[in-house]
């Protein structure tokens, strides 16, 4: 009997646990969109050269049209529907929405998603090819309008939204740092 | 059930920023596009392109393909249904290479020879793959170079008056000489995809494109079906730009689903887009000017060639912008055209205007540069009063106020004329300017505004958003002209059913459609005013702006803008990076400050694309594209972005009754031409060719030559 060429899987997408068969040549893009009708995550090339499907895995940015699903078994996925908490937005999403960071939006996802990347590894104290200063002692360079376009290159937008995505992605980690610095000082005050 | 008046009337939404009203689909990824929508029984079909650029199929070994898991069909010219490409649609005779599947020949590298449709897309695309096709090989021609033997110059695109040679040999300043700019692409986001179905004895088709009704006709005329048989949606588009009309994905999808009696999806591939969806020619031009000693012009020639496919033909009229922009006693201007192996060009934003002004707007650079004139006292000094050749009024021509307005902004007034002067660590740096223009068109329209039971508004239009914000856009036209707030207002676009309007492109789209939505609207107004209850079925009112379009007087009617662009150039490595770009615009009445900001802005990273970046290379011995994907056909990137502010003067249109023009293109128009004047102002060099290239810079930047027009160089010392 030959081999098989398909392969029962859980995927834990956005929480939730799906399990499906998929033949092994599935790419976990074309599971997401063909397989689980979870569409938000775009298609623009499927080469792995334009950003569109980028989705996090485990919390870091990836590309899924070069992932295959099998291969993403027993990680934690996050794609564009998981990102907003209900009906209330992300800050990122939010300041897409507010800063008009699209056009067509069909870059959108994988940018906002990319997005979310940017500002974790940013704050865990990543360096870029433009930060200046990269020794670790250093700590995380300043999110400039610089460091956002080098961080967010691997995200192709045609409409070229690329001015108000940066004014975005500021506005975000800016919101976010004030969160994260607010939970800080609840977190000293409650431990006093 | 309500009564319909006894609300306070709200206007001002034109004109206010509002954020998309599709925009938290958008966000949250709810908005599916047309490859997104599932379908019952759906199967999916994949394309197999021919590998050779010019001959016939000699064979198509189709039986092991359709033994392979889930294949249900291979369609090719032995078995596909025949299509009819004799006859004259919206946007004229289509172009043959639509009509896949009818014969044996082959017009070009990367055109369809075959369709495998099967339950899955991996069965699909691994048939595809495995489907062996056998060719008789004919030479093929593909290079594209200016004065190529076969060029020919098509009826009606040369415009004169004067004589040029006369006129140049009695000016004190001339300049002659040649530019190039390379084969472009659309590259939208999301590739092309149509799901096609029979539905109730009438054809169903979910599409991307920029105009449903567009579509719906084409395929009505391909497949010989009555025209309301014929149902196309489109309801998100991720980017047009020119190139989403009709294409093979569309009459593939209904041939398969013809064949197979079960919807059937085709989507193109990122590659195979390269080859299938049209793309911008590459353009060979020559300027000739002649100026009195103050600047004056006395001549402009403007000649063009491009290149288009073997069985259509398609002018890129690059020539044709100087024809608006400047005046001069003679006047010449004709576009050419040259036969050769390849795809069909077609429109991509700004058509002839993008490549034309260019070469235009740099040549006026070099003039100014020789005059010893400032680029905006020379463009200044030649403002035409009138259309240079038409003679007809410009229905508003506000090019002044926003070279005014611009310099004040950019800081023209401190700039240093001199090349090559300012330098910033290893870079040298360099301001430069262009002028824009755009023709301003309206299309027929037909629009239905209901008043619904809950004190709600439904606006119905045949429009497509394709990026634009039409949507909001046309929510907010009518929000106005029915006196109540957007919120109140549910516009529904890109539905064949709803009737005929214009297309998204020309940037003709808002302007159709408001005016469209804004008679409807008013009169809905005044039918409310009289009171009265809404019945449960709503009021309903339609417009239909054929008989208004058409009386509109003959004029001049154009948008227009100033470009502006700081570079620095690296000349040691080649680099060239702009630092800043600033774009003011005369561009009508702006419906929507937020969304028409980002389609200016959008133009003009256009422009430093075209300018530094974009270059589809065509390899002579193949006849096909050298790496046809994203990684080898690069645009701009965010880190390629600067700032780049867009802003407009005050310049609505007397004759639309919205007061608009459009936006869609003007802001790619000069772009790259502020970005190349920028790039002398800098370095001291020309550089004629486009993209400019990092060994382009290195080469001119030697003193070897300007780029490859070492003849006529001009390296600063």
């Amino acid at each position: 009997m030959p081999p098989s060429t398909s392969s029962a899987i859980t995927l834990n997408i956005n929480g939730e646990k799906y399990t499906l068969p998929v033949d092994h040549r599935t790419t976990l893009l074309d599971a997401l969109r063909e397989r689980l009708d979870l569409t938000g995550t775009k298609k623009g090339c499927d080469q792995g050269q334009c950003g569109a499907c980028t989705v996090l895995l485990d919390g870091r940015r990836a590309v899924s049209c070069l992932q295959l699903a099998v291969a993403a078994e027993g990680r934690e996925i996050t794609t564009i529907e998981g990102v907003a908490d209900g009906d209330e937005l992300h800050p990122v999403q939010q300041a897409f929405l507010d800063l008009d960071g699209y056009q067509c939006g069909y870059c959108t996802p994988g940018q906002i998603c990319s997005a979310l990347g940017v500002i974790q590894e940013h704050a865990a104290g990543w360096p870029s090819a433009v930060t200046d200063d990269v020794r670790p002692e250093a700590g995380p360079p300043p999110l400039t309008a610089d460091e956002i376009r080098e961080r967010m290159s691997g995200n192709l937008c045609r409409c070229g939204a690329y001015v108000s995505i940066v004014q975005a992605v500021a506005r975000a980690a800016e919101a976010e740092a004030e969160t994260a610095a607010d939970d800080a000082r609840t977190g000293t005050e409650a431990a006093i | 059930m309500t009564t319909a008046t006894g609300t306070p009337a709200v206007t001002g939404a034109v004109g206010t920023a509002h954020t998309r009203v599709e925009g938290l689909a958008k966000v949250t990824g709810a908005a599916r596009y047309a490859g997104e929508i599932p379908f019952a029984e759906m199967a999916h079909g994949w394309l197999v392109l021919s590998t050779i650029a010019r001959g016939r199929i000699s064979a198509i070994e189709e039986d092991a393909v359709l033994a392979m898991p889930g294949v249900l069909k291979v369609l090719h010219h032995g078995n596909a249904p025949r299509v009819d490409t004799d006859y004259t649609g919206l946007l004229g005779r289509p172009d043959p290479t639509i009509a896949v599947f009818q014969n044996d020949r082959v017009p070009y590298l990367g055109w369809p020879v075959a369709l495998v449709v099967a339950e899955t897309s991996e069965q699909a695309r691994e048939a595809a793959e495995a489907l062996v096709v056998r060719y008789e090989e004919e030479p093929h021609d593909v290079v594209f170079a200016a004065g190529r033997p076969g060029t020919y110059t098509p009826d009606g695109s040369a415009a004169q008056k004067g004589d040029v040679e006369a006129e140049l040999a009695a000016s004190e300043f001339v300049v002659d000489a040649e530019y190039t700019t390379p084969e472009e692409h659309h590259t939208m986001l999301e590739p092309h995809a149509a799901m096609a179905r029979w539905e109730d004895g009438r054809l169903e088709v979910v599409d991307s494109n920029q105009s449903t009704m567009w579509v719906a006709g084409e395929l009505a005329n391909l497949f010989s079906l009555d025209p309301s048989s014929v149902r196309v949606r489109s309801e998100h588009v991720g980017g047009g730009f020119g190139s989403k009309g009709v294409r093979v994905h569309q009459v593939c999808a209904v041939m398969a689903t013809t064949a197979i009696h079960r919807p059937v999806r085709v989507v193109l591939t990122r590659r195979q887009m390269f080859s299938l969806t049209g793309y911008r020619s590459p353009t060979a031009q020559r300027v000739r000017l002649g100026a009195d000693p103050d600047g004056r012009l006395r001549a402009f020639a403007h000649e063009s060639q491009n290149l288009t496919s073997t069985v259509h033909e398609f002018v890129e009229p690059s020539a044709t912008v100087g024809r608006v922009m400047y005046d001069a006693d003679a006047h010449h201007t004709v576009n050419r055209v040259v036969r050769l192996d390849v795809p069909t060009p077609t429109f991509m934003r700004a058509p002839g205007e993008a490549p034309g002004s260019f070469a235009m707007e740099c040549a006026l650079d070099e003039l100014a540069e020789q005059a010893g004139i400032d680029p905006i006292a020379l463009r200044v000094r030649n403002e035409p009063d009138v259309g240079p050749l038409s003679g007809l009024p410009f229905s508003s021509r506000n090019v002044l106020s926003c070279f005014e307005e611009g310099a004040r902004r950019f800081g023209w007034a401190d700039r240093d004329p001199r090349p090559g002067v300012r330098r910033d660590g290893r870079w040298l740096l360099g301001t430069g300017m262009a002028a824009a223009a755009f023709p301003s068109n309206a299309l027929p329209s037909t629009a239905s505004v209901t008043a619904e039971a809950d004190g709600t508004f439904t606006v119905r239009i045949n429009a497509a958003d394709i990026g634009t914000g039409a949507r909001t856009a046309i929510t907010q036209i009518a929000a106005d002209a029915l006196r109540v707030s957007p919120g109140r207002v549910r516009t529904r676009i890109a539905d064949s059913d709803f009737g005929p309007a214009g297309i998204a492109g020309g940037s003709m789209g808002t302007r159709s459609w408001g005016w469209a939505v804004t008679v409807a609207a008013d009169e809905l107004r005044e039918r409310l005013a009289l009171g009265g209850t809404v019945p449960p079925e709503g009021i309903t009112v339609r417009s239909d702006t054929t008989e208004a379009v058409g009386a509109l007087a003959k004029k001049e009617r154009h948008s227009f803008g100033a470009q502006f662009a700081e570079v620095a150039v690296d000349v040691a490595t080649g680099e060239v990076r702009v630092r800043r770009m600033l774009g003011i615009f005369a561009a009508g009445r702006i419906i929507n400050p937020l969304t028409a900001r980002s389609q200016l802005v959008g133009g003009m990273i256009w422009g430093l694309s075209m300018a530094l970046h974009e270059e589809a290379v065509r390899d002579a011995a193949s006849g096909g594209h050298v790496s046809p994907d994203l990684a080898g056909y690069h645009f701009a990137a965010n880190a390629d972005v600067p700032v780049i502010e867009a802003d407009w003067v005050d310049d609505e249109d007397p004759d639309d009754p919205v007061g608009i023009k459009g936006v869609g293109e003007i802001g790619i128009v000069g772009a790259a031409a502020a970005i190349a004047n920028a790039v002398w102002h800098a370095t001291g060099v020309r550089h004629r060719h486009l993209p400019i290239r990092p060994d382009r810079v290195i080469v001119a930047g030697t003193g070897t030559g300007s780029a490859t027009d070492a003849v006529t160089s001009d390296v600063a010392g």
